[in-house]
């Protein structure tokens, strides 16, 4: 068989960073080709290049047997390669058939280029099995779908290569599993798939080729069928890793954290909590599962005094929050109540501040950094270093600008702030998300340190691994409900994956919640 | 050097720098387009400013407004705020000024009654500018729109009351009497002697010390406090401040007051300071000076003196280049200054790719 792309010697330097190292890879045509790597190993980075975001400093591209030297991304797509990104590029208030012409309208006048649109588009949903409501809007449909639309405009514009960056991080087991039924149907008929993911699971699930980065170089090509999960883990980190974690027997104690019949709605009027009921005790980790967007972030966002109660109530450690007794994030954390957010960039740190400055976010009012009205800039450069020093931040440099500090090093920064002042109670967003996996295993041990020295922790996380590996109990949101509560020894992916559905058919959350004995 | 300290300097000195050669380089075209020599003219502009006693005495007295206005505008910018409301804040802080000399009882100590019409000044302008503020914070009418229709009340409110309330009897000026004479605040010309120093009558008065103890407070609170933190915070990423329990309103209100107690100060050196009374229109152009000496300035209080200076320079020496050379009217000082701001503000990073290029190349660093 032919190839449908070969690399040679892809070589690119953003600043100091080098991000692909002397890269070569071939993908056969018609094949479905894994590239597996951490976070900035340099994956995107050789995609964005073959798709024409990026030029290479060095190396040739061949696509089909020509060689190519893409000026920008309309080459790629003219040539017949099509990516669907990890955010989808989509309009949200468009209708199907709108966001795929886009780019492709074909004249001045609409109407003539949309009958022709619909026509094809029909054709493609019936040869690939990707059936998608034509005249749908973006917005009402769901994750999964949207992203079949992506494919479907991909294949609108002639893509013969399909590149597929994360793809499943944003899907529920069952999506996934679709999303796979349509590259077994793209792939027989001929279309070359690339799948780039961190999920191992799902390379040896699909792909029939593998290609491991690390550090911007490839560190192996191999077939799927000779390799497992091990030993692409260790390829892929250069040392052994220890996926799972072991948890210390721990008798949960007093009940910390309560929430009772809490709702909330959006500023749209979109209901994002439907009355959420759960407790958390001291020395349990409560694992909140979910498809991202299901009002796990509301959740947190009302929880930590951000967002204003709007209904019921909050209780932590025996003080309780309402709409009338209402509360907010620094409140909260005279409380005891720390926050790990979702979002470092976003919420987490000021990425224009110094590593010191960002390390006193939300803490600025202590006394001990107060002297009078004055900030002592000593003090503040001190609580930071000995921040760094107990989490490993690397490098312990107090005066660096936030945003220079790798990912993995930022979110430990952040942990060690909430952490250090030891709080009673716990709320962590995708504690490792962007991480690296040797910080992964560092952060995975620190939460179940907080466990161990009774606190109470609410973890919220699109990675189910993580969930099912550090918590105590489970709770399943979809849709702003919790549509499922287990204890971990009855969790197992499948019930929870269709949990995240909410496929209740197949789940009797009340025959849990009697085998757990209390309420979630 | 490292290549951080290195980029520091270029934003910090060699970008504001050629930005301003540039913006005189184009003066110049423009001089030798109306027959000016602009070599001849630099040197009018240089000796109207800084060549003799009155003429540096104007430099400074332009430039303790500019000094004022500039750390308005960047208290509100650290905060994520644009004010450019400066012009109605100075404006009303001159009445505030005069409203509490003509309250006070005249025979008053000056070490009394100068305090306390600071203290008016600062407390109208800052007023006149927390108005906005609360529209921003609690009912999200943008703070751009606000401050400037705020500009216009303001002029119209300042005419109603030099007309109708303020005007001295008897006299067809629209202005208020003269302050008594303990409300005056020493011009420089009058202090220095006791130090030993002779200089030539000029309106420069102690306010360029009020503005520079200003211009080290404002530093001290911006990155010396916590409340300043709060306010940087704020405006660098506003979810995370309020994921760390700082209240946006709070802030939106406390940082317009103070910016516009700031800019109310203008009042004071210009009526307090020189005009000793409430007259019309001593505000026009320091509000949105104020905006380009911030922007020029890199909203740093120390950035802001420098910045501030080189506006004085313009303003002083662009009137004695109108007054010498018949060619050359007042406006060429607005288009000097529309250049500054079009090179400094707009353009600020035209040369720096390639000055980064230049002196801070990035490394080579081996992965």
């Amino acid at each position: 068989m032919s190839l449908a792309i070969e690399l040679e010697n892809i070589d690119k330097r953003f600043g100091a960073v080098h991000a692909n190292v002397n890269v070569d890879l071939q993908v056969r045509e018609g094949s479905i080709h894994g590239i597996v790597g951490e976070n900035g190993a340099g994956k995107s980075t050789l995609m964005s290049i073959l798709y024409g975001f990026y030029h290479a400093d060095a190396g040739t591209i061949k696509v089909f047997d020509k060689e190519c030297h893409f000026q920008d991304s309309h080459q790629a797509i003219a040539i017949g390669i099509g990516m669907v990104h990890q955010h989808f590029m989509l309009i949200d208030n468009f209708t199907v058939l709108e966001n795929v012409m886009l780019g492709a309208e074909g004249g001045y006048l609409l109407a003539e280029g949309m009958d022709k649109a619909r026509t094809e588009l029909q054709r493609l949903a019936r040869e690939y099995g990707l059936d998608v409501d034509l005249d749908a809007t973006i917005e009402s449909l769901s994750v999964g779908l949207q992203q079949r639309v992506e494919i479907l405009k991909a294949l609108y514009k002639g893509a013969k290569i399909l590149i597929l960056d994360e793809p499943t991080g944003v899907l529920t087991p069952q999506e996934t599993d679709e999303l796979f039924k349509i590259f077994a149907a793209l792939k027989e008929q001929g279309v070359t798939i690339v799948l780039i993911t961190h999920k191992l699971r799902e390379i040896m699930a699909v792909t029939d080729a593998v290609s491991v980065m690390r550090q911007g170089a490839m560190v192996a090509h191999v077939a799927t069928e000779t390799t497992s999960e091990s030993q692409l883990a260790e390829l892929m980190v250069g040392r052994k890793v220890l996926l799972d974690v072991t948890k210390s027997d721990i008798k949960p104690g007093e009940v910390l954290l309560k929430v009772k019949q809490l709702n909330w709605q959006d500023q749209h009027g979109v209901m994002r909590l439907k009355n959420i009921n759960l407790d958390i005790r001291a020395g349990e980790v409560l694992g909140v599962a979910g498809v991202s967007g299901n009002g796990q972030s509301e959740l947190l966002q009302v929880l930590s005094g951000i967002n204003p109660i709007q209904d019921g109530c909050i209780e932590v450690h025996g003080n309780s929050f309402t709409v009338k007794q209402q509360t907010n994030a620094g409140k909260m954390r005279e409380f005891g109540m720390a926050h790990v957010p979702e979002d470092r960039h976003k919420m987490g740190m000021i990425t224009e501040f110094s590593a010191a400055e960002s390390a006193i976010l939300g803490y600025h009012k202590d006394a001990e950094l107060n002297n009078g009205i004055w900030l002592k800039p000593d003090l503040v450069e001190k609580r930071c270093l000995d921040l760094m020093q107990a989490f490993d931040v690397r490098p312990n440099d107090v005066k660096l600008k936030s945003a220079n500090f790798s990912g993995g090093n930022q979110q430990k920064l952040i942990l060690a702030r909430e952490m250090e002042h030891q709080p009673e109670v716990l709320l962590i967003g995708q504690p490792t998300r962007g991480v690296d996996v040797g910080a992964i295993e560092f952060i995975h041990q620190r939460i179940l340190d907080m466990r161990g020295a009774g606190k109470a922790v609410l973890l919220v996380s699109v990675e189910l691994e993580e969930i099912l590996s550090l918590s105590d109990r489970i709770i399943v949101m979809c849709d702003g409900e919790i549509t499922g509560r287990m204890a971990i020894e009855d969790a197992d992916e499948r019930s929870i994956g269709m949990l995240m559905a909410n496929a209740q058919q197949a789940h009797d959350p009340l025959q849990a919640n009697e085998k757990q004995g209390v309420q979630a | 050097m490292s290549r951080d300290t290195r980029l520091a300097w270029i934003n910090g000195l060699l970008l504001p720098l050629m930005n301003i050669l540039t913006a005189f380089a184009a003066t110049a075209i423009l001089f030798l387009l109306i027959n000016v020599n602009p070599i001849e003219a630099a040197k009018t502009l240089l000796y109207g400013a800084f060549g003799y006693g009155e003429g540096i005495g104007y430099t400074f007295y332009y430039t303790t407004n500019f000094i004022f206005t500039g750390l308005a505008v960047a208290i509100a910018f650290h905060a994520g705020l644009f004010n450019i409301g400066g012009e109605g804040q100075a404006y009303i802080g001159g009445l505030g000024a005069g409203l509490v000399v003509f309250m006070l009882f005249p025979g008053l100590s000056p070490w009394l009654m100068i305090p306390a019409s600071i203290f008016g000044a600062m407390l109208f302008g800052g007023i006149w500018a927390m108005a906005p503020g609360y529209l921003q914070a609690y009912r999200g009418s943008h703070i751009v729109i606000t401050t400037i229709m705020f500009n216009f009340l303001a002029a119209t409110l300042m005419v109603y009351l030099l007309v109708k309330v303020l005007r001295e009897p008897g006299k067809m000026t629209p202005q208020s009497v003269l302050f008594p004479d303990n409300a005056w605040l020493p011009f420089v010309h009058d202090v220095l002697p006791a130090f030993g120093i002779e200089m030539e009558r000029s309106p420069l008065n102690l306010s360029i010390v009020l503005a520079l103890v200003m211009a080290v407070l404002v530093w001290f609170f911006l990155w010396q406090t916590r409340w300043g933190y709060a306010i940087r915070a704020t405006g660098r990423n506003a979810s995370a401040a309020v994921y760390a329990g700082i209240s946006q309103k709070k802030i939106i209100m406390v940082a317009m007051c103070i910016s516009g107690a700031l800019a109310g100060l203008v009042g004071i050196n210009e009526l307090l300071g020189y005009h000793h009374r409430i007259i019309m229109n001593f505000h026009i152009g320091y509000g949105f000076g104020g905006i380009a000496v911030a922007l020029m300035g890199r909203n740093h209080p120390f950035g802001i003196v420098i910045a501030a200076l080189l506006f004085g320079t313009l303003y002083q020496g662009g009137a004695e280049l109108a007054f010498e050379w018949s060619n050359i009217s007042r406006d060429i000082v607005v288009v000097m200054q529309g250049l500054v701001i079009l090179f400094c503000g707009a353009l600020e990073y035209m040369y720096k790719p390639w000055l980064v290029r230049w002196l801070a190349p990035v490394k080579e660093v081996q992965a």
